[in-house]
């Protein structure tokens, strides 16, 4: 059925069964976002040997997240005098629109996908590096100095972990030969490239954690040196919104990892391929998703003068060495 | 005409998230600005400052570094334009592309190595 859609005429019928369906999508995305937020602090309580939330929603609080939105939907809305008004406020929505647009691309299954782009992974790329815009402009509209300093840490980390992180892939790219994550994963079906390409997984993970702003990398919204950095003025859903979009990205970054290096919704041995690809495809994200909060309460955050130098003088040298490794082997194959 | 369509489909898509993402926003605020009180007076509507008065313009003159760091995201992202189809297109083109490429990176490394020496990359 959905074939047949995707081969039809597109008109108004099209764009309102795609917009349906992309809002039950949206609805999945709060979901995770809800319970992420809840399993990132019940996670950390545990390894911190703490609880973590427990009251609210029963033994394991359930209902906390929800409680707390609740609560920042009804704080009242505050603007400064002296803040830049229009810029202020579309700020979170440049910050939020491309975190959710980026995720048209990714396919969860072969059978569940949304758009399936042959330039996927340059689509993910280009629209992800939007967002420093929106963080940029939510600090300098804010007219504050803490938010300034922040906008700008963010925009020079944002641009600096861009560049390893694109090219760490390019390695993947190689071996495949499309830009199609759908390819991708196809050509992962004997090896997963995490066995093919571990140096460009490891800059790879590295250069997404610094790209989602999260601890070791968290400086441009360090809360004990910038206050919040970027968001100090924002309140209630304003705010929501960064935060939002922050945990959106991290639902993305997870999914594309998933997807170039672990091999998809593909089972780890072709034995096991009873279980659902959706299933598989669950697990592995889950397993990122828990990897990442497992930094976070693993690692101390990192100096600014050395974070800078870390993307130019070890990253990039890095992923440009592994870029010429892979054609250089995938040459000498070749010849044999 | 097949193909047209599936390929204007995908971007139809690709919009429809456009606008979803740029919705759920506008709903979402505009469904708070019912629910919140509204109670101005104001000292709340003055710039954050830790507890001070805030002095001074908060316009602040910045690091000249933050630009040279653009500067060098500029010359190393055009850098990953002329690798992406390259990698893509690799298995046709073969061992005299990647000759190419390589003398290419090898001019870029020359001028990363070059602000290396010059102290650029160090953050003080």
């Amino acid at each position: 059925m959905v074939e047949d859609l995707l081969h039809s005429q597109p008109g108004i019928l099209n764009f309102g069964i795609f917009f349906l369906l992309a809002t039950v999508l949206l609805l999945v995305i709060l979901g995770f976002v809800t319970y992420a937020i809840l399993a990132e602090r019940k996670v950390m309580g545990f390894m911190q040997l703490r609880q973590g939330p427990n009251q609210v929603g029963g033994r394991w609080g359930l209902l906390q997240t929800v409680a707390d939105v609740l609560k920042l939907l009804l704080k009242e809305d505050t603007i400064p005098k002296l803040a830049d008004k229009p810029l202020f406020i579309i700020a979170p929505v440049i910050a939020f629109a491309p975190s959710f647009i980026v995720i048209a691309a990714i396919p969860f299954t072969d059978k569940l996908q949304f758009a399936d782009l042959n330039i996927g992974l340059l689509y993910y790329i280009a629209i992800s590096g939007l967002t420093t815009i929106g963080m940029v402009t939510g600090g300098w509209a804010s007219n504050n100095k803490y938010a300034l300093l922040g906008g700008m840490r963010a925009a020079a980390q944002m641009i600096s972990y861009e560049i390893p992180l694109v090219m760490s892939v390019l390695g993947v790219i190689l071996l495949t030969g499309s830009l199609n994550l759908n390819d991708i994963v196809a050509a992962q079906e004997n090896v997963w490239y995490i066995l093919l390409q571990p140096v460009a997984f490891i800059v790879f993970i590295i250069a997404s954690v610094a790209e989602l702003n999260r601890v070791p990398f968290d400086l441009p919204e360090s809360e004990n040196e910038l206050v919040a950095g970027f968001h100090v003025e924002y309140s209630g859903f304003r705010w929501a919104f960064f935060m939002l979009a922050e945990y959106v990205y991290m639902f993305a970054m997870a999914s594309l990892t998933t997807v170039l290096f672990l091999g998809g919704w593909l089972p780890l041995f072709s034995f096991l391929d009873f279980i659902p690809g959706a299933v598989w495809f669950a697990l592995k994200f889950m397993f990122v998703v828990f990897l990442l909060i497992w930094f976070r309460s693993t690692f101390p955050r990192i100096r600014a003068d050395k974070l800078m130098e870390f993307a130019w003088k070890i990253l990039l040298p890095i992923a440009l060495a592994n870029i010429f490794l892979t054609a250089i082997i995938k040459e000498i194959f070749k010849l044999l | 005409m097949e193909m047209l369509n599936l390929y204007q489909n995908n971007y139809l898509i690709v919009f429809v998230f456009l606008c979803l993402g740029i919705l759920l926003p506008v709903v979402a605020l505009f469904l708070g600005k019912l629910l919140r009180p509204y109670k101005p007076y104001d000292s709340k509507y003055t710039t954050y400052e830790s507890g001070l008065e805030p002095f001074s313009d908060s316009r602040v003159q910045f690091n000249v570094r933050y630009y040279i760091f653009a500067l060098m995201f500029v010359i190393f992202d055009v850098e990953t334009v002329f690798l992406y189809p390259w990698a893509v297109a690799y298995e046709k083109l073969g061992i005299f592309a990647l000759i190419e490429m390589l003398i290419f990176v090898f001019m870029l490394v020359i001028g990363l190595i070059y602000a290396w020496k010059k102290k650029v990359l160090k953050w003080i």
